[in-house]
């Protein structure tokens, strides 16, 4: 079967199943040695590594077709307006969004949950109304949220979760009610790996008129996301954690509320006419690009896109809850580990605190064995607070980690315990 | 390359284990917070100060080894020191564990604090190691505010 968009240079054929080895090709870091020791990435939640197309077609970019776009009638920057706006199509098919317009290209979920936040959010949240932040989200989808609680006297509610890091739906429907204006919650959280059951979230909140934003920045690089099927009125995430470069990512909104809103930032692009007196917007979406957005950016996230569809999906969602099952039991059976974060649905997370030292320590002496693993609070610090703990060390994972790789973090702990004792 | 022993040394994992002058001090007249919010590293520094001399030290607070163990190698070796003494060590511990001390003959002045040297080849980790020491400053300069090292 040919990759549907066809327009990954070197494409082959779509795989039916799922070759670890194979796909670790793809990716020039995993050949990388640390400190003499093969690398061991197990930082997936944080950032992704990136597949060689995705870097040809950076690099390709800038050596062959740079130009601005949406400006120049010369070839080039027709080229690279092409290659762009391939990019946002690209974008609307995997998430499956209707139309290419309602694709927002943004630094990434950051900016995207304060776009949604400052534009959405200031032209509809009046003094009394309420906003409904879970307990488990990551610090950029609480504070653009508690800023603009702050600016229009309204009130920030937060959905509880129990101690395996699921959230307390019956807790969240007393929540809602005529004063919800916005629910946002994550689709899987960074610091637990929890994946919520959004679906219902956004049901329950549409059912008292509420809209919902949902950061999917850490389930857009493992599970299939269907924003219609969802009936999600905003979501977001960052291509850098699905295999692209740094500083893109989108927002998809609702054409009609996208349409209502007013712009987040002025400048070039995002107007059809400007006099001193008025200037009337452009369409969407580049009533929300202001300015020379980053091209390459785009046209590597496209490409990233690109490179997952030709994966075999499903196959490659058993192989992550397999890898996941495997390091869950692996780590719990060193002994005086307490997991972080047991919901029954999860995804590539496994953060964890040993008995006696601090995650700090842990991150240093594995690091020294060549694996990359986080510890900190993970920018969710109400989540350390809600378990009791300062920090933890988290592994998160991707489809081109190995239970070899499980092995050698095992091991790494193991030497932790010698150090430490 | 260092190897992990360099920074975790004997002496730094005894003090892990058993930190000197854990507690709050009764009678301090000075104490500063001083927090990492990187790595969530929390701890408090209490001293007692009389006529510009450190008659006691005490801490309290959770971190990591590294961080826990320069407290504690800090509260032992500040007593008796007076607050001139205590500002020049910093400058020197400063400059030991960032990996810029201009004439190695200082380290002498340091004492059993040198085993923290490690850290320099640990760039993330100077922040653990200096914590303690940014608490004790400002409690020093009569400074009740909380210390960050961010
Ligand atoms: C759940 C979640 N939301 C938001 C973000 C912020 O993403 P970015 O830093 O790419 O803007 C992250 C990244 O760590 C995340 O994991």
């Amino acid at each position: 079967m040919a990759i549907a968009t066809g327009t990954v240079e070197g494409h082959r054929p779509k795989q039916t199943s799922f070759e670890v080895e194979r796909i670790r090709e793809d990716f020039p870091i995993l050949k990388r040695k640390i400190r003499g020791k093969p690398l061991i990435y197990l930082d997936n939640a944080a950032t992704s590594q990136k597949p060689q197309v995705v870097i040809d077609a950076i690099t390709r970019y800038y050596s062959a077709a740079n130009a601005n776009i949406h400006r120049g009638v010369h070839y080039l920057s027709e080229q690279a307006t092409a290659a762009y706006e391939a990019a946002r199509a690209k974008v609307r098919a995997h998430l499956n969004a209707r139309e290419d317009r309602e694709i927002i290209f943004v630094r990434g979920t950051t900016e995207a949950i304060n776009l949604v936040a400052y534009s959405y959010g200031r032209k509809h949240v009046k003094k009394g109304d309420e906003i409904i932040v879970s307990a488990m989200e990551h610090h950029s989808n609480i504070v653009p949220w508690q800023m603009l609680c702050e600016e229009k006297g309204a009130r920030l509610r937060v959905i509880p979760m129990n101690d395996d890091g699921e959230l307390l739906l019956d807790e969240y429907e007393k929540l809602l009610g005529p004063h919800t204006r916005i629910v946002a919650v994550n689709h899987v959280s960074n610091a637990l790996g929890t994946v919520n059951p959004v679906r219902k979230i956004i049901e329950m909140a549409h059912a008292h008129g509420a809209r919902v934003l949902i950061d999917g920045a850490q389930s857009v690089p493992h599970l299939p996301v269907d924003v219609q099927d969802l009936d999600s009125d905003f979501y977001v995430f960052s291509g850098h954690k699905v295999f692209g470069p740094t500083g893109i990512g989108a927002v998809y909104g609702k054409a009609s509320l996208l349409e209502s809103m007013p712009p987040f930032m002025g400048g070039g692009d995002m107007i059809r006419t400007v006099t001193f007196e008025k200037t009337t917007y452009n369409d969407l979406p580049y009533k929300f690009e202001a300015g020379t957005p980053y091209i390459a950016g785009g046209i590597g996230l496209g490409t990233a896109i690109d490179y997952i569809g030709q994966l075999d999906l499903s196959a490659i969602a058993a192989y992550e809850h397999d890898l996941l099952e495997y390091a869950t039991r692996a780590v719990s059976g060193l002994g005086g580990i307490r997991i972080i974060g047991t919901a029954r649905e999860k995804a590539s997370v496994l953060s964890f605190v040993m008995d006696g030292v601090h995650p700090h320590d842990i991150g240093t002496i594995v690091d020294r064995e060549g694996v990359a693993i986080r510890t900190g609070h993970h920018c969710a610090q109400p989540v350390m607070k809600r378990f009791g703990i300062p920090a933890t060390a988290r592994a998160s994972f991707a489809f081109y980690n190995t239970k070899e790789e499980v092995d050698a973090l095992v091991r790494a702990l193991l030497k932790v315990r010698e150090i430490i004792k | 390359m260092s190897d992990l022993g360099d920074l975790y040394q004997q002496v730094i994992l005894d003090h892990n284990r058993s930190p000197r002058n854990f507690g709050k001090l009764a009678d301090a007249n000075r104490q500063a917070e001083g927090y990492n919010p990187l790595c969530g590293d929390h701890f408090t520094v209490y001293l007692k100060v009389e006529n510009g001399v450190i008659q006691d030290v005490g801490f309290q607070g959770s971190g990591c080894a590294i961080s826990k163990a320069s407290s504690s190698l800090m509260s032992a070796f500040l007593k008796g020191k007076t607050q001139e003494e205590a500002e020049k060590l910093f400058q020197t511990f400063h400059e030991m564990v960032m990996g810029k001390l201009s004439e190695p003959e200082r380290l002498e002045s340091l004492g059993k604090l040198v085993a923290l040297s490690g850290v320099c080849d640990y760039p993330a980790r100077v922040k653990c190691a200096s914590l303690a020491w940014h608490a004790m400053i400002a409690a020093l300069k009569g400074e009740s505010r909380e210390v960050s090292t961010e």
